[in-house]
């Protein structure tokens, strides 16, 4: 059905010219699916904008040929491609919310589309609409006909933009990572929606996605792409259990998988002995009967409802739930950015929960308790170099000046695998990993006791977050640090964590040694989540 | 819909504190400028005993606290008291002054949208090309080109030379009559006589000085469409939007334009306030009885009662403004309540 051939794609840059494809090939037939892989920069995205004729300002497509059900897309004119579009080939989007108009009715959005492709006319355009967002299984349809965006769930909302994609039932469905950002039981509810969907109508797909566990699960073959080209295909099981090409077998030993150890993510060649980390049996931090209640448009929401948890010194304690559980309001609670409503924070054995979160900056406990943020860019200063950020707690808290203070960030710099000659640069200058390090060293930087790391790794490509994973076991090893590791991700908190706190609705609903609550879990909703996940085929770990 | 109603009047009744405090401001101020208003009145050949005499009968001699007592007593009444310099209540006078200013505003504002909102959108359609330096050349020389100035070279080229637009004396030709006050704003009221001889005349006096307001407001409006459209059509949805074969005239004005509207009603906001205190300069070229140039006067002379009312008259009218910006807001962007 579709035929691309040697494909390349340049951009114009400010830097001169970039190719973001270097001779791409693959065909599609009929009711395939299948999985575009690659870590970023890898092209994929860029491969599905030359379909679609989407190209950014700058884009162009300098060779090849894309022939879809025998017409020629590279020679097609824009009219004729803003008829195929939607009509044809659709697409869906990463972080639907943002994909889908904030100030227009679902509904309306949706007669858009239909009206356009001549689909419905003004008279039933709204019963077809409504019937189209039954097709994606929204409930009580009729009344979210008349919803906006904001007022619906991510999951939701994704649904919708099937919605949309499928609302002219199009032969070709391309989806751009179309969980990343959602939940795990979302991702998997709407990942076997549209699997459904895509079987029910007969319908080619590509997914592109970072995940490698998500594409072998719902695709029947997977193309591995890296700087623009294809490094392998084939389906799911022959990649994972025999991958011939270098990146692809990197690739899939950095995806965490159950049986992985933590060592066995990195490539062969960097594997080191674990190191073991010492859990004393003496509590450094014990949270008693934590609430917190906001104060929200309807009344009173309560985002923690009496949490009661300790982590011993040295211990790793991961904790685990969807968005809106709580988890990271707690997580703020203890790092004493927030104040909790009512309840007791022992840190040491000295109530933290005591100190107005305001008045914590000048706590002579505040060095002791650090914070690894979840979005490496954002969480850095981007006027500042690394140095700067590296050093800024040195210099508020520590009081170290001068010639010292910069012996001491290099000295962390050491630590963290951050090559030296990239102090100097702008956050903007370091990649993912880059930045994530010099986060990490910010937190190390005073020695803390409690390092709290909210999803340190949830933005990063996988061989990347296999190296800061391993970064984050050797640091724990080497100064005796307990983590408290929030993450949605099941698979990263078993490979880090000794023990697991299951969070859900500001309650803990189940706790245990990770070990322990990942193979046998008792509460129905861990059951959920651990099923949820997407498990690559199964393999014989690297020794 | 009662929801609603019950929230604008919440806003409504949250202004009458900041209301109290412009009496309260206004009222000191013009107390605490240099100038004696009994002195001014008594003329310069006037002895102490006719000053006091003037200064009792204007209750000027009363402890401040007094005056401004009565004043709070006069106004609760409705009563905005005399102005010295016109010798008509200060009521009567904004009633007059008012609706010229506002009509010069408005008319100017709107002149000013239908050029600058299509300019920006094409601008922003086309970044970089020869639409977008027009749209830049034109919107500096408006603004760097003060308001009397523009003015005065209109009047020299379409009046003078070209004979186009009538004397540049006030809101009507003395050939007609002004239409019975209905609305204050003489096209309107013109219309609604159905008298269309005043209306064109009022049409004909209009022209210059809107354009000359209108150049310059046209800045802020153009670059503010521009960047909300470059930020509004880069945005995610649209790529859904085309990505679903929507047209380009749908994407551009059903998407993209409706969702960069709300910078561009928020500086309409802003933009309306500053025109309608900076237009003094425009009232004098164009001889406008406006209230711009009625406040000037009036404080010249200290006439207590007139900047008064004047400062009031303004702040009840930002208060209004607010009001409707808000509940512009509400309607463009259903993600934001009136509460």
């Amino acid at each position: 059905m579709l035929a691309v051939r040697d494909l390349a794609v340049g951009f114009q840059t400010r830097k001169g010219p970039v190719n973001a494809l270097r001779g791409v090939s693959f065909d599609l037939a009929k009711g395939e699916t299948l999985g575009l892989v690659g870590e970023s920069g890898s092209g994929k995205s860029v491969t599905s904008y030359a379909l679609m004729g989407l190209l950014d300002a700058g884009g162009q497509i300098r060779q090849g040929e894309i022939t879809y059900s025998g017409m020629d897309l590279r020679r097609a004119s824009e009219a004729d491609m803003r008829e195929l579009r939607g009509r044809e080939i659709s697409m869906i989007f990463q972080n639907p919310r943002a994909a889908l108009n904030p100030i227009r009715k679902i509904g309306h959005q949706l007669e858009d589309v239909l009206r356009r492709h001549g689909r419905a006319s003004r008279q039933d355009a709204k019963a077809k609409a409504i019937a189209a967002l039954e097709a994606v299984r929204i409930a009580d349809a009729p009344a979210r006909y008349h919803a906006y965006p904001f007022e619906l769930s991510g999951g939701m909302c994704q649904r919708v933009v099937i919605a949309l994609a499928l609302a002219c039932d199009p032969q070709l469905l391309i989806a751009d990572e179309p969980t990343t950002g959602l939940d795990i039981t979302t991702q998997k509810a709407v990942m076997d929606l549209m699997g459904d969907l895509i079987r029910a109508r007969g319908m080619g797909a590509i997914v592109i996605t970072h995940d490698l566990g998500l594409a072998a699960q719902y695709c029947d073959r997977i193309l591995v792409m890296k700087d623009g080209a294809i490094v392998e295909q084939g389906a799911p099981e022959q990649l994972f259990s025999a991958p011939r090409h270098a990146y692809t077998r990197r690739l899939v030993e950095a995806t965490p998988r159950l049986g992985a150890s933590i060592r066995s993510l990195l490539p062969a060649e960097a594997r080191r002995p674990e190191p073991q980390h010492h859990v004393h049996n003496r509590p450094l931090l014990e949270v008693r009967d934590l609430y917190k209640t906001y104060r929200g448009k309807s009344g009173p929401v309560s985002a923690v409802k009496g949490l009661s948890f300790q982590i011993k010194a040295g211990q790793s304690l991961g904790l685990v739930g969807e968005s809106g559980c709580g988890k990271s309001t707690t997580s703020e609670m203890i790092v004493r950015l927030q104040d909790p409503s009512q309840g007791h924070i022992l840190f040491d054995g000295q109530d933290i929960a005591a100190t107005p979160a305001a008045r914590f900056a000048r706590h002579p406990l505040r060095r002791d308790i650090q914070m690894v943020f979840q979005d490496a860019t954002g969480s850095l200063n981007p006027r500042d170099s690394a140095a700067a950020a590296i050093g800024a707690p040195l210099a508020r808290i520590g009081r170290m000046r001068g010639a010292k203070r910069a012996a001491r960030v290099a000295e962390l710099a050491d630590l963290v695998g951050l090559p030296q000659n990239l102090l100097s640069r702008f956050p903007h200058q370091l990649s993912g990993g880059q930045k994530a390090r010099v986060g990490i060293a910010r937190a190390i930087a005073l020695d803390p006791k409690l390092l709290i790391l909210d999803e340190p790794t949830a933005a990063l490509d996988v061989s990347i977050q296999a190296l800061v994973l391993n970064l984050l076991v050797d640091l724990r090893a080497k100064l005796g640090m307990s983590y408290l590791f929030v993450s949605h991700d099941l698979n990263v908190v078993r490979l880090l964590c000794d023990e697991v706190l299951v969070m859900k609705s500001g309650e803990i609903i189940e706790q245990g040694p990770s070990a322990q609550v990942m193979t046998a879990p008792q509460h129905p909703y861990t059951k959920a989540l651990l099923a949820a996940a997407p498990q690559p085929p199964q393999r014989p770990t690297a020794k | 819909m009662s929801r609603r109603l019950h929230m604008i009047l919440g806003r409504v009744a949250q202004a009458i504190p900041v209301l109290f405090g412009v009496v309260v401001i206004s009222f000191l101020l013009t107390r605490a400028l240099p100038g004696d208003p009994a002195a001014y009145f008594a003329g310069p050949a006037a002895d102490a005993a006719s000053i006091a005499e003037i200064r009792e009968a204007l209750g000027l001699d009363k402890p401040l606290f007094q005056q401004f007592l009565f004043y709070l007593r006069d106004l609760a009444r409705g009563d905005l008291g005399l102005s010295l310099s016109t010798g008509q209540p200060v009521m009567q006078d904004l009633a007059m002054r008012l609706p010229a200013s506002l009509e010069l505003t408005l008319v100017a504002l709107g002149l000013s949208c239908l050029i600058a909102i299509p300019l920006g959108v094409l601008a922003a359609t086309r970044p970089g090309s020869w639409i977008d330096h027009l749209c830049r050349v034109l919107v500096t020389a408006g603004v760097s080109m003060p308001t009397f100035f523009t003015g005065i070279l209109l009047i020299y080229v379409f009046y003078y030379l070209l004979g186009l637009a009538p004397a540049p004396l006030g809101r009507l030709d003395f050939l007609y009559l002004p239409p019975p006050s209905v609305s204050g704003f003489y096209l309107i009221d013109a219309a609604l006589a159905g008298d269309w001889q005043a209306w064109l005349g009022a049409a004909k006096q209009i022209v210059l000085p809107a354009i000359t307001l209108a150049l310059f407001t046209l800045a802020p409006i153009a670059r503010m469409t521009r960047a909300a459209m470059l930020s509004a059509l880069s945005a995610d949805f649209i790529r859904t939007a085309r990505a679903a074969g929507l047209g380009q005239g749908k994407i551009l004005y059903g998407y993209a334009l409706r969702n960069a509207l709300l910078p561009v009603v928020t500086t309409l906001g802003m933009v309306f306030s500053f025109s309608l205190g900076a237009n003094v300069l425009v009232e004098k070229v164009f001889a406008w009885p406006g209230i711009g140039s009625y406040a000037v006067e009036a404080l010249v002379v200290s006439d207590y009662a007139a900047v008064q009312g004047f400062v009031l008259a303004m702040a009840v009218l930002f208060v209004l403004l607010n009001l409707v910006i808000d509940i512009a807001y509400a309607l463009i962007d259903p993600r934001i309540g009136l509460s």
